[in-house]
């Protein structure tokens, strides 16, 4: 589903990226960790071209996102994005947030839109929190939302940056719930985490990123029980 | 000079003893003529505003374009009309450029100079007030599939739009008192009639104590109606 071949980028004279290459399988669950400046969310952010890389190739359902000429606007509706702080649109209502999208890019009927809104909160467990502007919100209910915003539009993939980094320890479980499920329904996912239960129990492979390259990339089990890269080790020994 | 007494409202002696002041009795019988240049200024302040916020807003735009042409006009455009007087600018319209393309009056040459000014500084608060909205908005609504122009039209300028009312506001009574400025091609306004009228009379303090009311009244009534604006926003 996601093919990433060669990538480097580099912010100024700082390279970020040192050829990174990696896929995705369809319905799968990657999660991507390591040391904060290890590069791993800017990677998540070269997939769906909010940064953009200067060598390599992205794939994403064979479209290559990193050719100027594809439609990246098009293509970015069939990728959803979580972010760290959330992002949710402060002047619009929960509902609205999740509408937005559709109605605007698709051209979806408000009823249908809200129809399906209404669907999403449901899923992610705050049905009664339609008309809630997101500022009334905790921050584990502002993710979930902000998951539900991106699930409206119907994505292939879902990419997340550190979608529990910023919230207080007692949320954290909500989000990740949320999170398992949509795995548990065969969602494909990209997950940048520090999370390092969530890897191995909701992971099917886990990348361990590390100035600027992949330092080791294996099944949960091996990486957090058998890991076999020094820089591997002393990373999950820290965290662990 | 034949003036009413409200001697229920200042009482007898109080009365005679003002009426007793000679530049008691020039305010006193010239109030309609400051109410009128309050309503010429107000005029002038409005249409230059109005003007301002439409030509600012496209000269933000234009600042904050990628493409260089576009950019660079909007960086010398808020630069001359920052960098100048506002004074000399209203000579240099009034008596240089315009008479070259139209015959304008000078109110019309005054809205015109206070506008082109206006314009310089509203770009800059438009500008401020887009970038002021947080970076991940933008983030978040194009990661969504909108264009560039969807996100700002959806996303971006609703939320700039309660941060630019504030300065914009501050703008207004900005313009209101230096609308003062085109006097100087005697635009009948309120700071020229005081000009006249002390030129004729020589009472300075009393007739420059009255124009001063008058801009104070206008700038309060416009502050107050900020705050109302910004209380109603902060609301929503």
């Amino acid at each position: 589903m996601i093919e990433v071949k060669g990538i480097h980028k580099n912010f100024g004279r700082l390279e970020v990226l040192k050829g990174i290459d990696f896929h995705v399988a369809e319905r799968e669950v990657v999660c991507v960790i390591g040391p904060s400046g290890s590069g791993k969310s800017t990677l998540l952010r070269c997939i769906n071209q909010l940064e953009t890389v200067q060598q390599g190739h992205i794939f994403i359902d064979g479209v290559e996102v990193t050719n100027p000429k594809t439609d990246i606007n098009a293509l970015r509706q069939q990728v959803g994005m979580v972010f760290q702080l959330f992002n949710l649109f402060p002047h619009k209502t929960t509902l609205e947030n999740i509408t937005m999208a559709p109605i605007i890019l698709k051209g979806m009927p408000k009823e249908q839109a809200e129809e399906i809104a209404i669907g999403l909160l449901r899923k992610v467990g705050l049905p009664d929190k339609d008309h809630v502007y997101p500022a009334q919100l905790s921050g584990g209910q502002k993710q979930r939302v902000a998951i539900a915003r991106a699930l409206a539009m119907h994505p292939k993939v879902m990419l997340f940056d550190e979608p529990t980094s910023s919230l207080d320890p007692e949320m954290v479980g909500e989000v990740l719930s949320v999170m398992k499920d949509l795995a548990h329904e065969g969602m494909t996912m990209v997950v940048v985490t520090h999370e390092m239960g969530f890897a191995r129990e909701v992971g099917h492979r886990v990348i361990f990123m590390d100035e600027g390259i992949i330092m080791e990339e294996g099944s949960p089990v091996n990486i957090f029980d058998n890991p076999q890269n020094s820089r591997t080790q002393s990373f999950l020994s820290k965290v662990l | 000079m034949a003036i009413t007494p409200y001697p229920m409202l200042f009482g007898a002696t109080l009365w005679e003893k003002l009426t007793a002041i000679n530049g008691f009795n020039v305010v006193a019988s010239n109030w309609a003529y400051f109410i009128e240049g309050g309503l010429v200024t107000l005029q002038l302040t409005v249409l230059s505003v109005s003007a301002g916020m439409v030509l600012g807003l496209i000269i933000a735009l234009m600042k904050m374009s990628r493409w260089r042409l576009l950019s660079s006009v909007a960086v010398i455009y808020i630069d001359f009309f920052r960098g100048t007087p506002l004074l000399v600018q209203v000579m240099l319209f009034h008596f240089g450029i315009l008479p070259i393309f139209i015959d304008s009056g000078p109110f019309l040459s005054g809205v015109i100079a206070c506008s082109l000014n206006s314009a310089a500084y509203v770009a800059e608060i438009v500008r401020a007030g887009i970038q002021a909205v947080d970076r991940g908005q933008m983030e978040a609504a194009r990661s969504l599939g909108m264009n560039g122009s969807q996100a700002m039209r959806y996303v971006i300028l609703p939320q700039a739009y309660k941060i630019v009312v504030p300065p914009m506001i501050n703008e207004f009574v900005m313009l209101l008192k230096d609308t003062s400025l085109v006097s100087v091609i005697a635009v009948m306004e309120l700071t020229h009639r005081g000009k006249l009228l002390y030129s004729t009379t020589y009472e300075a303090a009393w007739v420059w104590g009255a124009v001063c009311v008058v801009y104070y009244i206008m700038t309060k009534t416009i502050a107050m109606m900020g705050d109302w604006i910004e209380r109603r926003l902060a609301t929503e």
